[in-house]
């Protein structure tokens, strides 16, 4: 395989602000999504998600101006999720310059939002996320979480990445709530398991904690890595997570040392 | 003519044509999102982005009057460059879900399913470029950025076609560079430094 595994930050932004510390020294301004995108993206991050967990309705918009002010500095692909919960949300993320949208707990309650989104924007910009945990009472064993974990759907959640995959996901991105903030490795034995059901690309989520931790991710079957706060605290940067899986055996992509402009 | 060569990004409903227009300005264009066809034809450059499905970026295409736009620039030598799915509708066919619809046909190749174990092929590759493309000079050694599940899998080579290709699960056509027509399969625009030097490769070819 010459694909690159795909390292990809994830910053949570609320009301157009990031949020959990991010910890590089000479940032102006750490709260800036825009300057964050544009240091991970120097540094060798292959995407960039953010995250929209504004509680507010009213401050919702900042969000639109974020992603366009990120479109015009950051030339990575950038995938938007959070509180989308129809096409028309869809759109307006796409068109601020997303290049992906990350549908979570309304496509949970309504999975034709992925069919309709796949169908009038195509499957490539279609990113399912799935936060699920371990339950025995599933006939997997894991469950899928609603409400960013706080509640479980009562849902099987390998039936429902595949089924997510059949309606048009162009891209599963699999949290694991158990594994999440722990900072003990990701949750191998559930990418396996969804790696066997779904032939659409795999990025593995919660419970990084340390560089070595990526490579055992892409060995379970995931195609891309994301992490969150190991990166922002400095804890390990997206270069040792890159040397890791080179060491592996996995292909990656180096940045070019020259920066155009 | 201007320092900046002149570049519409054509709007037809389909593509990132922010990303697309933000990295040409970055990237040393006078570029301008736009649907008007006499813009794109009289511009130095016009870039026809896409996503989503072949039909119907085909059939965008034609309602906006794109595809009289394409014809008439390559028949007049000015220079267009498709990306992603614009560059699948430069060639004869697309075969998606069973549906086979006619395209461009400025090139003659069928865009069809990929065979590989992982769908859509998503994300930085590295791709096969020939000495002599310009296209990738100064970047040959760089990867790029793909989102796409159908590709042009057969070409014929021709002495005057630079035919530059990857791989997924078998070899496709990554880029071509033909006379006025370049172009990428995958985005340029959202290929970081790498993309930028090969936009800055194509705005220095239609500024000659």
């Amino acid at each position: 395989m010459s694909l690159a595994v795909r390292v990809i930050p994830c910053l949570d932004v609320d009301a157009g602000r990031v949020v959990k510390g991010i910890n590089f020294r000479d940032l102006r301004d750490a709260g800036d999504p825009v300057e964050l995108a544009s240091r991970y993206s120097s540094r060798g991050a292959d995407e960039l998600i953010f995250l929209d967990i504004t509680a507010s309705s009213s401050q919702r918009d900042t969000m639109f101006e974020v992603v366009s002010r990120t479109a015009a500095e950051v030339f990575i692909p950038l995938t938007v999720g959070g509180g989308v919960r129809s096409v028309a949300d869809f759109e307006l993320l796409l068109r601020a310059g997303a290049d992906k949208v990350g549908v979570n707990t309304a496509a949970v309650g309504r999975p034709e939002l992925i069919a309709e989104a796949a169908q009038r924007f195509g499957s490539q910009c279609v990113v399912v996320s799935v936060d699920a945990r371990r339950a025995p009472a599933m006939s997997s064993g894991f469950e899928v979480t609603t409400h960013g974990g706080r509640r479980g759907a009562g849902m099987d959640a390998l039936t429902w990445l595949a089924h997510a995959a059949e309606l048009g996901a162009g891209e599963i991105l699999l949290n694991s709530m158990d594994a999440d903030g722990t900072e003990n490795g990701f949750d191998a034995e559930m990418i396996t398991a969804a790696r066997e059901l779904v032939s659409v690309p795999l990025i593995a989520s919660g419970g990084a904690g340390a560089a070595a931790d990526f490579p055992l991710a892409v060995a379970a079957g995931a195609d891309a890595v994301l992490a969150a706060s190991v990166f922002h605290f400095g804890q390990v940067s997206i270069d040792e997570v890159k040397q890791e899986l080179a060491e592996a055996g996995y292909p990656v992509r180096r940045v070019p040392s020259t920066h155009g402009h | 003519m201007a320092a900046k060569p002149s570049v519409v990004v054509f709007d037809y409903g389909f593509g990132n044509v922010r990303s697309c227009e933000n990295s040409l300005i970055r990237a040393g264009a006078d570029a301008t999102v736009s649907s008007d066809v006499d813009l794109a034809g009289s511009a130095d450059g016009l870039v026809v982005p896409g996503v989503g499905a072949f039909a119907a970026c085909m059939a965008g295409l034609r309602r906006a009057g794109g595809d009289e736009v394409v014809a008439n620039r390559i028949s007049a030598g000015q220079p267009v460059l498709g990306i992603c799915v614009g560059m699948q509708i430069m060639f004869a066919n697309g075969v998606e879900h069973g549906v086979d619809t006619a395209g461009l046909a400025l090139w003659s190749g069928t865009v069809e399913r990929l065979a590989a174990p992982v769908l859509p092929h998503m994300g930085w590759n590295t791709v096969v470029a020939p000495r002599s493309s310009q296209l990738f000079a100064g970047a040959t050694e760089q990867r790029f950025y793909f989102v796409h599940s159908y590709a042009v899998r057969s070409w014929s080579e021709s002495s005057t076609t630079r035919i530059t290709t990857a791989e997924h699960g078998e070899t496709f056509v990554a880029a071509v560079e033909d006379g006025p027509l370049w172009a990428t399969q995958f985005h340029p625009e959202k290929s970081g430094v790498a993309g930028a030097q090969l936009l800055g490769n194509w705005l220095a070819e239609i500024s000659k």
